[in-house]
């Protein structure tokens, strides 16, 4: 077992766990936050999508003894002061998800790419969401979700 | 309570003091399909209630995965009740036979089989709720009308709340046929209705199967044998058992289960089980031997599913004839959620929380290991993360309840991703070997079709098709769209132990890629237009008619395409609805690049076109994956591929446009979840076709030859 002290969406934590249990796992069941998803485990389908650091990163292939010291952001985070993050608020707006597995995976790459592109174009999103796999066929309405959210500034 | 009657429609009322309406209604077993029988008794099922502060609690008895059961239900209620929209409040039901009729979400079934009940659960209501109006203003009640959860007396404008009026109308008679409304007058069916659980799956609260979490529970991972059919020849798990946070190994008929406080450790125990399988008999199973079983049984005489005419005659007296072969692969499932499944057996009791397709079978499945009565096993349906057909079977209930008995404790078993692709039912590989006639002009006069492939039905119970005809196996083959006046349309039954079950569209998905891919060949071998051949033989079929007519208009059929681009039809009839679809693709270095999908589907009402759309994106989507990559190939009795790098599924980038046209004929509703697959990997086949001159027979197609 190893303690490890991390900030989770805002809030300094020290869990005890196996060094080696992916940060997925730690989330969704030593801490609950079950919003981030199991999809593949080999960090092929982006249903686990986290921020590390303000980085996307998939936390099925993550040790959580890589994490000590990070700064973790999960779907439960995005929210600020009772407020929707404007990608999730474009979300909403599109009527994006269907079965909604994949969803909180593809919103956290959502909310990278638009810190790094406040105006991504086609080809942006093409290949920042290229490993952010969604069976039900919701492409087409994330794309548009995602002009939606970066015309009204969703990279805030 | 339960009371044995045979009347089909049964509505009752109920309140208590200061409860509101509750409104319970029977919704008769809707589906053979699955074999059931018809519940003779049941206890009614509270449909519909509307507390004093308004609320109208609806209960969806059927499953979501996305395809919006807890969005259509309620529409369809609050239509004919004229609730304010905001009002409503969905509640998921349990398993439960005696009241729901049957709950099996598939078979593209959700909205037609409800749409006459739940249209009179919501009219029932709604007169109750004047009469009570009436009453109270002790007024004529053809003077008052229901709008937005009020009830108004028109002369005086005076009116009152749903909520007001609650606990009154539950004292009103019942109308035995209150009158349905016009669609002409309807506000809520056929309009832009959002998906009730999009917040919730937008910030990940939504809760699917792998979600959920009881006191005490343990997570569970069982290693199986990796070939089909295998099971334990002997264990050593005292490995797995020094793995820390392991608490138990339990050995069922088909495994070992790893239980642990972390999903994580028990997948950790898992890894370091020493077990020495015994393979069983299939050891030696490829996809090539299966591919040349099928080879071989092509030479049988199919067992014969539909016969018109004398194709003998056609085909001897055809100026031309064509033949060609196609072959599909087993294709997965593979929603985004593996296969999970929490159960809790006690001694008298079973709880079971699982994202099932098919809750009643997984109840009756749960009361068979534990011996429990059905009453004792209590199913709650979770979200879903993506079903397909993958969840109408409850092979993965079966297990949980099984290690749950064993460990005594609540289990949360959980399918890795390399379990649920190596272990999916998968949708049967099959061969269809079909000739046509055509006589000096250019008109289809013979058709010979075959299909030799495994049966689901009969892999799982043989002794039912002992004449060797699995009809299920020939849908959309038999009574095809085309006026054709001499065919032939058999099947040969190639059962193997690959697992196989429903995929998104069954049979359909394979018989209409070699039936749409054929006409196509057909219509050049006469040297007629794709378009033009397959109108001339869809005069008995008006609908698939209107709406190959309408997909060529909006696609621009007998528009010039620009170089390099090129243009394929496709449509089918099935599921109760009419499908035609138009790809444009262009193919470089040998990929193909499909740019749009422009569909036309009738299902006679659009009842929510916002779900109808995502559900035609989601079958362009699934079609597509497995027509240009998806292959599972078998080997020395296993699954070769085990997760998404050998398995790829399209991407965003691959994703085509997709414009959809929905043409309301009021003809009697079809389903939507499924009828949009078969045609989209023909379209796009025709289409390569069209453009390379290579015609696609064999799929998926990963490289063009």
């Amino acid at each position: 077992m190893a303690s490890i002290s991390l900030t989770i969406n805002g809030t300094k934590q020290t869990v005890n766990v196996q060094p080696d249990m992916p940060l997925l796992w730690v989330l969704r069941d030593t801490l609950g936050l079950t919003g981030t998803k199991y999809g593949c485990g080999i960090g092929a389908c982006g249903s686990c999508t986290v921020h590390i650091d303000g980085e996307p990163t998939r936390s099925c292939a993550t040790p959580i003894l890589s994490c000590e010291g990070k700064s973790i952001l999960t779907i439960e985070g995005l929210e600020q002061n009772g407020h929707l993050h404007p990608v999730q608020e474009a979300w909403i707006e599109e009527d994006v998800p269907q079965c909604g597995y994949c969803q909180s995976g593809m919103i956290m790459s959502v909310v990278g790419l638009l810190k790094q592109k406040r105006n991504p174009t086609d080809a942006d999103i093409d290949d920042a969401l290229s490993a952010n796999l969604c069976r039900c066929g919701t492409y087409n309405r994330v794309r548009k979700a995602i002009h939606t959210a970066a015309r009204k500034g969703g990279a805030s | 309570m339960m009371t044995s009657v045979n009347r089909r429609d049964f509505m009752k009322a109920a309140g208590t003091a200061g409860a509101g309406l509750v409104l319970s209604f029977y919704l008769p077993s809707d589906s053979k399909l699955f074999g059931e029988p018809e519940a003779e008794s049941f206890a009614p099922n509270v449909w519909l209630s509307i507390d004093p502060k308004g609320t109208v609690t609806i209960t969806s008895a059927k499953t979501e995965m996305g395809q919006g059961a807890r969005t259509y239900f309620p529409i369809m209620v609050a239509e004919e009740l004229e609730a304010d929209w905001k009002s409503i409040k969905v509640i998921q039901a349990d398993a439960d036979p005696t009241k729901y009729g049957s709950q099996a979400t598939g078979g593209s079934t959700g909205v037609r089989t409800s749409w006459d009940k739940l249209r009179k659960a919501g009219a029932t209501g709604r007169e109750m709720l004047i009469s009570a109006a009436a009453s109270k203003w002790n007024v004529d009640r053809s003077t008052c009308y229901a709008e937005k959860s009020t009830v108004i007396h028109r002369p005086t404008k005076r009116s009152l709340t749903y909520g007001e009026l609650a606990d009154n109308a539950a004292k009103q008679p019942v109308p035995e046929n209150p009158p349905l409304k016009d669609p002409k007058d309807f506000k809520i069916v056929g309009t832009w209705v959002p998906q009730v659980l999009t917040a919730d799956r937008s910030t990940g609260k939504a809760m699917f199967g792998i979600d959920i979490k009881i006191p005490g529970m343990l997570y569970a991972s069982l290693a199986r044998c990796p070939v089909f059919g295998g099971n334990v020849a002997s264990l050593d798990a005292t490995k797995a058992k020094a793995v820390p946070g392991v608490r138990q190994v339990v050995q069922i008929d088909n495994g070992v289960a790893v239980l642990a406080t972390s999903t994580w450790a028990a997948m950790q125990g898992r890894e370091v089980l020493d077990i020495r399988w015994n393979n069983g008999s299939d050891a030696a199973l490829s996809s090539e031997k299966i591919r040349l079983m099928f080879e071989e049984y092509s030479k049988k005489e199919g067992a014969e599913g539909e016969k018109m005419g004398d194709i003998a005659t056609a085909f001897s007296g055809a100026a031309k004839t064509v033949e060609a072969v196609y072959e599909l692969p087993y294709v997965s499932h593979s929603p985004m959620e593996p296969m999970n499944c929490l159960a809790d057996v006690k001694s008298g009791s079973c709880e079971i929380w699982v994202p099932s397709q098919n809750p009643q079978s997984a109840q009756s499945l749960a009361s068979k290991i534990t011996g429990l009565p059905i009453e004792k096993v209590t199913v709650h349906v979770t979200l879903l993360g993506g079903g397909f057909g993958r969840r109408l079977d409850n092979d993965y209930v079966e297990e949980a309840v099984k290690i749950s008995k064993a460990a005594a404790v609540p289990v949360q078993l959980l399918w890795t991703r390399e379990d649920d692709m190596t272990h999916d039912l998968y949708r049967p590989a099959s061969r269809h070997v079909i000739s046509g006639a055509l006589d000096g002009n250019g008109n289809l006069t013979g058709w010979n079709y075959k299909m030799i492939g495994p049966s689901i039905g009969g892999q799982r119970s043989p002794e039912r098709y002992k004449d060797g005809l699995d009809r299920s196996a020939l849908s959309a083959a038999i009574g095809m769209p085309y006026a054709i006046p001499n065919l032939l349309v058999s099947y040969v039954m190639a059962n193997t132990a690959v697992p196989i079950g429903a995929w998104r569209s069954v049979y359909a998905s394979q018989n209409v890629f070699a039936i749409e891919s054929f006409i196509d060949e057909l219509a050049y071998a006469a040297k007629r237009d794709p378009l033009e051949f397959r109108l001339q033989m869809l005069n008995k079929s008006p609908r698939l008619k209107n709406v190959v007519e309408t997909v060529a208009e909006k696609a621009g059929w007998n528009n010039p395409l620009p170089r390099g681009i090129g243009r394929g039809i496709a449509c089918a009839s099935c599921f109760g609805s009419h499908v035609a679809e138009v790809a444009e693709v262009s193919v470089e270095k040998d990929k193909i690049n499909v740019r749009r999908m422009v569909v036309a589907v009738d299902c006679g009402i659009a009842v929510a076109p916002n779900t109808l759309e995502a559900q035609i994106e989601g079958a362009v989507v699934l079609a597509l994956t497995a027509a240009l990559k998806g292959e599972i190939t078998i080997k020395d009795g296993r699954t070769q591929q085990s997760n998404f790098d050998a398995y790829p599924i399209m991407t965003i980038g691959e994703m085509p446009k997709v414009e959809v046209h929905i043409v309301n004929s009021y003809e009697p509703l079809g389903g939507i979840g499924e009828p949009a697959v078969p045609s989209a990997a023909p379209a796009v086949c025709n289409a390569v076709f069209a453009l390379t001159g290579k015609r696609v027979r064999s799929l998926p197609v990963t490289k063009l030859g």
